[in-house]
């Protein structure tokens, strides 16, 4: 399944539900699932700043060539904001994540997200995503 | 007379909003008032017939301008009581207010002197003293607070010395509601020859302010928590204390002579109002503090503080919740935490709801860390609040908890 087939998927998942309700306890579910950080990684150097909530996120690039992600957050509902974009982006390579437009989470609702004023992170977390695909490169480049 | 709640609602046309499709709950006052129309046509009537810049023109509106905006500082005066016109300082708000002030004050601030806040202190009236200490080789003393919320007084007392220089506290807590016993400390810092700034941005839209039997040598606060615009605000400070301090920023406007060697200064308050004034800003302040005074200061104190009584009672029934700050005196503010839940998610869900609140650590970073907490959500009221607003809370809150437990 590549990146663009798995963020169609998730847009079909959030578009039976109908109301805020449904998509917020869906939100706080994804959060359960989360692939936990070792406890070693919630240190300063994987806090995403620019959240009013504590995020920290780790990345492992495999001899595969593929990134995996894992993460935390002291709050539900980042915590499943978090959980998707990890779903989303763990296990592909750092060309493929970079090529990956962000369009999905619009069309799931969560633009509201986006704002910087949301200081929940969003914004900080894709960027954190894109930093260490954009780190790893460099890395296979020299 | 009674307060006639839905004839005050109705000046505030935003309160008509809906928010993701509920009526607004708007409980973020302590971060920011709505405006009457009043207001609001208040700012548009100056630019439909009166802009033009003032001090400096000979023509018809500048003199009308000029008119109004000192009659603004005049209203101003009257509302807080102070003694001079000229004790009314214009700024851009409480926090350039401070730090005016801490600028102003540099020079007088030595090697070893000290300067007292509490710990209850929002930024504004912490970091501007930090830095100046900091500059200056002088200390930085921090009182300290009880578990309710309260100062100590027999303690504060105690760490005034011949060093201390200044005390700067607030009026009333922004995350408590702790409405601080100021007169009662005022009289102990000045038997001590201490004088004080009063952060007042809390304070002036909920209680009667009167800075000359309050007692105290400064009084800062904001307009737009008192239901006038951003970018307007006041800093009180005595003819005596500011005749004396040097200026804040230099200009246009606050010169007396200037040639190529020297220039000399303006009086007060011109002194410290450097630049083309908040014209409009100080107009549409007086309009929201005569729309306060019209509504009666004391009245919407007892408003809120039922409205505040209320709050608690409602959300002490709710389990899990835990009140932050239970100060004998308080008004406004009701800050609490949910066990186990983050109050980032409980604000999220309760927008959902049509419920605006402020979560985090309210820019009070030092005491968030003293209370051991994550931060806190905080509900503050507004003349134009409402029982059932509350009771709309109150079980929006309990349909959050029941999400996130």
């Amino acid at each position: 399944m590549t990146i663009k087939e798995k963020q169609d998927a998730i847009v079909e998942e959030f578009s039976m539900f109908d109301d805020w309700m449904d998509k917020y306890s869906y939100l706080i579910e994804l959060g359960k699932e989360l692939p936990a950080i070792e406890e070693k990684y919630k240190d300063p150097q994987h806090l995403i700043s620019g959240c009013q909530s504590r995020v920290w996120l780790h990345a492992r690039h495999d001899e595969d060539g593929k990134i995996y992600f894992t993460a935390d957050s002291d709050a539900v509902i980042t915590k499943g904001i978090v959980s998707l974009l990890i779903k989303t982006f763990s296990g592909y390579s750092a060309n493929e994540i970079l090529n990956t437009d962000m369009n999905f989470l619009e069309q799931i609702g969560l633009k509201e997200h986006l704002s910087p004023t949301r200081s929940n992170g969003l914004l900080s977390m894709i960027k954190q995503i894109q930093l260490y695909a954009r780190a790893f490169k460099l890395k296979e480049n020299n | 007379m009674s307060y006639d709640i839905q004839k005050i609602r109705a000046d505030f046309p935003i309160l008509r909003r809906q928010i993701n499709g509920k009526p607004l709950i708007y409980f973020d006052n302590g971060a920011t008032t709505q405006k009457p129309q009043q207001v609001i046509d208040c700012i548009s009537n100056y630019y439909l017939h009166q802009n033009s810049n003032v001090h400096r023109g000979v023509h018809t509106l500048s003199q009308e301008a000029t008119d109004l905006f000192e009659g603004a500082r005049e209203y101003v005066r009257q509302f807080i009581n102070a003694e001079e016109t000229n004790e009314i300082i214009f700024t851009r708000g409480t926090t350039e207010s401070i730090n005016l002030l801490a600028t102003a004050l540099k020079p007088w601030i030595v090697k070893g002197d000290e300067i007292l806040v509490t710990a209850m202190e929002h930024h504004s009236n912490f970091v501007p003293w930090q830095q100046l200490c900091e500059k200056r080789g002088a200390r930085l003393k921090i009182v300290p607070i009880n578990r309710n919320g309260e100062l100590d007084l027999e303690f504060l007392e105690k760490m005034m010395n011949p060093y201390t220089k200044l005390l700067a506290l607030t009026h009333v807590s922004n995350v408590l509601g702790t409405i601080n016993p100021v007169k009662k400390i005022i009289k102990i810092a000045k038997d001590k020859g201490i004088p004080v700034l009063l952060d007042g941005a809390q304070a002036i839209a909920h209680t009667k302010v009167d800075v000359q039997d309050l007692g105290c040598d400064f009084y800062a606060f904001s307009g737009h928590k008192a239901y006038a615009p951003m970018g307007i605000g006041v800093l009180y400070g005595k003819f005596n204390w500011m005749r004396r301090l040097p200026p804040y920023q230099f200009g246009g406007e606050m010169i007396d002579e200037v040639t190529f060697e020297k220039s000399t200064f303006n009086e007060l308050p011109f002194k410290y109002e450097a630049g083309t004034p908040n014209v409009e800003g100080a107009l549409a302040l007086e309009t929201a503090l005569r729309y306060i005074n019209e509504t009666g200061i004391d009245a919407i104190r007892q408003h809120e503080d039922k409205l505040l009584a209320h709050a608690e009672t409602k959300l002490s029934a709710i389990e899990g919740v835990r009140i932050i700050g239970t100060a004998k005196q308080k008004t406004a503010a009701l800050s609490f935490v949910v066990e186990g839940i983050h109050p980032y998610d409980v604000g999220m869900l309760l927008d959902k709801m049509g419920v605006a609140v402020r979560t985090g650590h309210h820019c009070a970073q030092p005491l968030i860390d003293f209370l051991g907490l994550p931060g806190t959500v905080r509900a503050s009221f507004a003349m134009y609040n409402t029982k059932e607003e509350v009771d709309l809370f109150a079980d929006a809150l309990v349909k959050v908890v029941s999400m996130l437990k």
